[in-house]
């Protein structure tokens, strides 16, 4: 069984709770005594259907307020994957917490009601999909009950939406897919009213889409995050460096460098507590051993000689603002890059980008809470990285407040 | 080429060792809290992967409440030294016996909420920067919520209105003095994930999660065992049956479900086609809808 880690974002209003509490059911991923307590929740309030969003709306601000505060993240698994979903509210601290939410995401939902059809909302959930770099959309053209289930209709929101997106460059695979979510039409089966549509249903599709070429299999880079050395006699010569695998693949006996110092060796082992390894591959946790003794710690890369991460100061990145104290060109912030912390000062603020209308603003003075756009900084220490489109680890930063200790903002590398 | 991908429980697993280590390279003195439970026997296992063939970096820590199954104790000892770890004990008793806390009253009394003293107290003694806990985003709503890398100000408290986003692998664990954080490596793990997941490693659990004959009162709809701390009340009956438990906690409170499976691949099976929640037989839980919540502000696990 594999893993597919999906974002939906959207308003209550737009069926989203309808559809992910229908999958949740459908799956036999909402138990009873979870069932019976929204119930009596959705009672005592008043509402007139059972209000699935209570199922994960379980801070008390949320239940009192009736609003998502944060990121929820929801299980549920059929017999062929496993999956996750991280769901995302659409209105206070949008952008931040979708965001967050598709930084680890392998697919999007975007929800559209066929009513209104493609708005400013739907550009905006695409937008972050693709600066996050999800290939996979699904257009779920809901609420079709309301429009007569017309081809036509769906027809036209499909190629507004394709029209749009064609000037999104990492959305690779899109699939509109006519559902209603409330009458669990092409959800989990097939609808009898849309004898048009010849393609998947909505769980068909998640269960099916191919995901395995995101990783990046290519570029091997390892950043080293802990250096083990057992102190016992069995162990006594051992020494391993620990971390998670980054991108590529690597075998004992491959010729590898170790960044920034640039000393050379070959791996001797990739050890696990279950036996060493023949190869490893991104994103899995191993420990290296390397045939010298070369001096390596946290925050050092090993990649091989002929496929080097660039060793850089000044970096040129998107990023997305979070605090409500805006980013200052000069700040000094400190910054998280894999498994190395440095110091890092903004030269300067590019332009933001409007993300309603996808246009530039080139005089924007500082970044508010929400804001995207793209700047350059200079770090203390070089940066051992890649370009956020190849390599979504070595790519990625967040930058954070030397004196609150807050998660100021996260960063894209371009 | 080769098609290079990680079924889910190696994802899983994968993500859990990293942010084991991760919390043994960003934090001073961190502990790993250990209750005897099976997820905390499964994060105590995944921290065995993570460092190995070194031992573990860090002490597990259990909370002891003095109402445990005899059971669970025997289980305890037996894995830590297994592991070659270190343990250190807080205890409740102690704490009570400090005037730290004083003993819920009344019929459904626990000492479920005590041991946030206790546990804050240990954490303050030894002083432990980060703890890691076994806590999954499935099995609560205001866990659903929570982070890998979970803050805790100066008085332990959680401020889920308040949480730093995290994003990618990237986790900040920087703190101020004082202040500490819970760390959650098994959040992405459901309770199905973790049946298979003990499966697969070959992970041995304490008896009572297997089926098994007991004597058993029926308390609020809940099955308790009949035990030192759990006697039967007038009007109560003692009753046989064949149960097993689907979470470990104070044996007050931690009720039972009637079950046949007495083996590991009997309980898959059961988990699947389970309709209650594992803590739907929690009495902790059942106090509020927010209860969960309202302990974990508090500083509990």
């Amino acid at each position: 069984m594999d893993l597919l880690r999906f974002t939906t974002a959207g308003s209550v209003d737009d069926g989203k709770s309808t559809l992910i509490g229908r999958l949740l059911y459908d799956s036999k991923s909402i138990f009873e005594d979870q069932l019976e307590s929204i119930e009596e929740s959705s009672r005592k309030k008043g509402d007139e259907h059972v209000n699935l969003a209570l199922l994960t709306d379980g801070l008390r601000a949320e239940r009192e307020q009736g609003i998502t505060i944060d990121v929820a993240y929801r299980y549920f698994a059929t017999p062929k994957r496993k999956f996750i979903i991280a769901d995302t509210p659409g209105h206070v601290q949008y952008t931040r917490n979708m965001v967050t939410g598709a930084s680890t995401a392998n697919l999007a939902i975007i929800l559209v009601d066929a009513r209104k059809g493609v708005i400013e909302q739907t550009k905006r959930h695409s937008f972050i999909a693709d600066l996050l770099r999800i290939q996979h959309v699904i257009l779920a053209v809901n609420k079709m009950d309301l429009v007569d289930y017309s081809e036509e209709r769906f027809n036209e929101i499909v190629a507004e939406y394709e029209s749009f997106a064609s000037r999104l460059g990492n959305i690779v695979d899109i699939q509109p897919i006519p559902i209603s979510a409330l009458n669990g039409d092409n959800v989990v089966d097939k609808s009898d009213k849309m004898p048009w549509y010849q393609g998947p249903t909505f769980l068909y599709h998640l269960e099916n889409v191919y995901i395995g070429g995101e990783e990046n299999h290519v570029d091997a880079r390892f950043p080293v995050q802990w250096v083990t050395r057992p102190q016992s006699d069995k162990w006594h010569d051992f020494r391993g460096f620990a971390g998670r695998i980054a991108g590529g693949v690597f075998k004992p006996g491959d010729d590898v460098v170790v960044l920034p110092s640039g000393f050379k060796s070959k791996v001797k082992s990739i050890h696990t507590a279950d036996g060493d390894l023949e190869e490893a591959y991104s994103p899995q946790s191993v420990t290296l051993t390397l045939e010298d003794e070369i001096d390596a710690s946290r925050g050092d890369m090993i990649a091989k000689p002929n496929n080097q991460p660039k060793v850089e100061q000044n970096i040129e990145a998107m990023i997305c603002w979070f605090s409500k104290t805006p980013l200052q060109a000069r700040g000094k912030y400190l910054i998280k890059h894999t498994s190395l912390e440095t110091k890092a000062i903004v030269q300067e603020i590019r332009y933001q980008v409007d993300i309603n209308t996808l246009h530039k603003k080139e005089d924007a003075p500082t970044f508010e809470m929400n804001d995207i756009g793209r700047i350059s900084l200079r770090t203390a220490a070089p940066l051992l990285h890649d370009a956020y489109r190849r390599n979504r680890t070595t790519g990625s930063f967040i930058l954070v407040d030397p004196g609150t200790n807050e998660t100021m903002g996260a960063g894209m590398i371009v | 080429m080769p098609d290079y991908q990680l079924s889910h429980l190696d994802q899983l697993e994968a993500e859990a060792l990293f942010i084991l280590r991760e919390t043994a390279a960003q934090f001073e003195n961190p502990a790993l809290l250990f209750s005897g439970g099976k997820d905390s026997i499964v994060m105590a296992h995944l921290a065995y992967k993570a460092f190995h063939p070194a031992r573990l970096p860090f002490p597990l820590v259990h909370v002891d409440t003095g109402h445990n199954f005899v059971e669970t104790m025997e289980y305890r000892d037996q894995f830590v030294e297994k592991l070659g770890a270190r343990l250190v004990v807080g205890s409740v008793q102690e704490s009570i016996d400090k005037g730290r806390v004083v003993e819920e009253k009344g019929p459904d009394a626990s000492r479920n909420k005590l041991q946030i003293v206790t546990l804050l107290d240990t954490i303050e003694e030894h002083q432990f920067d980060a703890a890691l806990g076994g806590g999954r985003r499935d099995e609560e709503k205001a866990r659903a919520k929570e982070r890998f890398f979970s803050h805790r100000d100066d008085f332990g408290q959680w401020d889920p209105k308040n949480q730093r986003p995290e994003l990618w692998n990237l986790f900040n664990g920087r703190k101020h003095q004082g202040e500490h954080f819970r760390v959650f490596p098994l959040s992405n793990f459901t309770e199905m994930d973790i049946w298979m997941y003990m499966k697969r490693e070959g992970i041995e659990l304490p008896s009572l999660y297997y089926a098994h004959e007991r004597d058993c009162v029926i308390r609020n709809g809940t099955i308790l065992a009949v035990s030192e701390f759990v006697q039967p009340r007038e009007g109560e009956e003692v009753k046989k049956m064949r149960i097993r438990f689907r979470t470990m906690g104070d044996a007050t409170i931690t009720g039972a479900v009637e079950s046949d499976a007495d083996t590991i691949d009997k309980i898959i099976d059961e988990v699947a086609a389970a309709r209650q929640t594992e803590r739907g037989n929690r009495a902790d839980d059942k106090r509020s809808e927010t209860a969960m919540e309202d302990r974990k502000k508090e500083g509990y696990f």
